[in-house]
């Protein structure tokens, strides 16, 4: 934004600071996935003993094939994967729906419902009646606990809401004529106009679910509903989890070569890429939609 | 003429009246959703009246009236652990606040790198750790810090620096600090985006005036740039102190250990421990219920001392 001509030494001087501050914090947001994904790939015998710093050595992919075969592994990816993608669209639906139907002045009692919704962004019950909530509900080791609570957010709402409100009443009115009704109205016409503020929801949305931790937690036991990253956490923390799991590899036996031998730390290693690497490669290119993200909520909050 | 019309327009509104009612029935399932998973839960409040215990019925336990808000007055134990979480609570928002000129600086010395394609690769995999979740930084902790497979542990012992490994995480040594070095290593360069934006609405016109009377890169941050990005800063600062209490609980339950619960344990997670581990579910709820009317205050007045500051309401 600005332009330096003058290369007087101070100038170059800071520059080089500045150049090299940014540079090294770039490293180090960075470098922990370069070391975790070369750890995973090279021999594991040089892994456990510490060699593996900068460059991956005897190159396999074992692990990612072993991993598959720890017997909780698939399930928990299955749950984290499935729980994204219904997650999102739910989100999508109860954001974008009643964001329309809220827009239209004509709704019954429409500024009571509107603030009823909104006014649930300022208070919060706290952990515990929400747990003794949900076990009222039969929710507790349900997979409908990871869908239903995040399905409306207010926030999202008023969101749409408001790009709604911003769309010309005239592109709506010719069907009206037409006779179609408030539903048909909504998915042909408003629906697709208001995409790019759907998708910086969805791209959200799908993050925050794929993300999700404390939700197994709190409300679920049941080793059928663990999701990948509460997989991970298990493995990270328990050493006897790990065991289990390492025993109960069918190849184990087989395997003797400890090249390519599941190591604890192999395990811990590859289910932490396994979980990282869907952000990773979705990232770059949703970046605009992350951005506005932040943008909307600063106009907003 | 004229009563045809108004009739037209009595039709018209009596159209407009079942069309409202048809919006709301379409709507009524979100409505619902809305009500369970965000008013219900209020009910729950009471419990911290009641002798609660998990499977009864409310109605088969006793009323005790104020007893569990006032049980840390009168039982030593529970103040000091009140004491020692309202420490912990406040030491590590304190520490986010007394750092939140850190993203403002983020970007304003970002800007200053005039090599665009560096500017967006440093802008873009600085974000990059926002969106990974609290397990994952720890075992991204874990993969550097950890004794035997950390990554500094490996290259201490290399470069012969020390003689065996150390035990960075089996510690309960500079808790506060770590666990904000983690926050910070998160969200830092993702919080810069904001002011990033915010740096762009600034008029370049005062650039220029400023180096034609010969204002040099500091002078211009000093006596524009700051001063520009301030409301921003503002705003978010009212913000975090209306989250004084509110520090969540998923990081610190992900770092919990035995060594070092002493001092990261925050409220969130005390709430937790008492209430779910510890099955006091009455107290917990007090507790937590004056954490949600504590909060809600301490919002408000951020807001009210926001509007009487700068005339402009932060929500």
């Amino acid at each position: 934004m600005k332009k330096q001509k003058n290369l007087t030494a101070g100038n170059v001087i800071f520059n080089i600071i500045n150049y090299t501050i940014f540079g090294l914090f770039t490293i180090i947001c960075i470098f922990p996935f370069y070391y975790i994904l070369i750890n995973t790939i090279s021999d594991n015998k040089l892994v456990s003993m510490g060699r593996i710093m900068f460059v991956p050595q005897g190159i396999h992919f074992e692990n990612y094939i072993s991993a598959f075969r720890i017997k909780n592994l698939p399930n928990a990816a299955f749950i984290s994967l499935s729980r994204t993608v219904l997650g999102t669209v739910l989100v999508i639906i109860a954001s974008s729906f009643p964001g329309y139907t809220l827009s239209k002045k004509e709704f019954w009692h429409r500024s009571f419902w509107y603030r009823f919704i909104v006014a649930t962004m300022y208070f919060n019950a706290g952990i515990i009646p929400v747990y003794v909530t949900y076990k009222n509900l039969g929710l507790i080791n349900n997979y409908l606990v990871y869908l239903l609570p995040s399905m409306v957010s207010p926030f999202n709402l008023v969101l749409c809401k408001t790009y709604i409100e911003s769309i010309p009443q005239s592109l709506e009115e010719s069907a009206e004529i037409d006779g179609a009704g408030y539903f048909i109205r909504f998915t042909r016409i408003i629906f697709p106009l208001i995409k790019p503020i759907v998708a910086t929801i969805a791209v959200f949305s799908a993050v925050g679910h794929w993300n999700a931790f404390m939700d197994t937690v709190l409300y679920t036991s049941k080793t059928k509903l663990f999701t990948l990253q509460y997989i991970l956490y298990l493995y990270l923390n328990e050493a006897t989890a790990l065991a289990e799991v390492i025993k109960s590899d069918p190849a184990a036996g087989a395997n003797i070569d400890p090249a390519t031998m599941l190591t604890p730390t192999a395990v811990r290693y590859t289910i932490t890429m396994i979980t990282v690497l869907p952000v990773l490669f979705v990232y770059p290119f949703f970046q605009k939609y992350f951005i506005k993200g932040i943008m909307l909520g600063a106009v907003k909050g | 003429m004229a009563f045809v019309k108004n009739n037209a327009k009595k039709q018209k509104s009596k159209m407009k009246d079942i069309g409202g009612k048809k919006l709301f029935l379409m709507t009524l399932p979100f409505l619902i959703i809305i009500f369970i998973f965000a008013y219900v839960p209020l009910f729950g409040w009471s419990f911290a009246f009641f002798d609660y215990k998990a499977g009864h019925k409310l109605l088969n336990t006793n009323f005790v009236g104020l007893k569990y808000f006032m049980v840390p007055f009168s039982n030593s134990i529970l103040r000091a652990d009140i004491v020692r979480v309202m420490r912990n609570t406040l030491a590590m928002s304190f520490l986010g606040i007394g750092t939140s000129m850190l993203p403002m600086f983020f970007a304003i010395f970002l800007s200053e790198i005039g090599f665009r394609p560096y500017r967006k690769v440093v802008q873009t995999l600085t974000t990059i750790p926002h969106f990974i979740s609290w397990v994952l930084v720890y075992s991204v902790v874990w993969s550097l810090f950890s004794l035997n497979d950390g990554f500094v542990n490996h290259l201490l012992l290399k470069l012969n620096l020390v003689d065996a490994p150390i035990a960075f995480l089996g510690t309960s040594n500079n808790v506060w600090i770590t666990q904000w070095a983690y926050g910070t290593w998160k969200n830092l360069g993702w919080n810069a985006i904001l002011y990033i934006s915010s740096l762009n609405s600034i008029d370049s016109m005062l650039y220029e005036a400023a180096e034609i009377d010969g204002a040099g890169r500091f002078a211009k941050i000093f006596y524009i740039t700051i001063p520009g990005l301030l409301p921003t800063f503002f705003v978010l600062l009212m913000l975090s102190i209306g989250n004084l209490l509110n520090n969540g609980m998923e990081q610190y339950y992900i770092f919990q250990t035995a060594m070092n619960k002493e001092y990261i344990e925050v409220l969130d997670l005390y709430v937790y421990n008492q209430g779910i581990r510890g099955n006091n579910i009455s107290y917990a709820t007090a507790v937590g219920m004056l954490k949600s009317l504590v909060s809600l205050t301490l919002l408000f007045t951020a807001n009210w001392f926001s509007k009487f500051v700068r005339g402009e309401s932060i929500f």
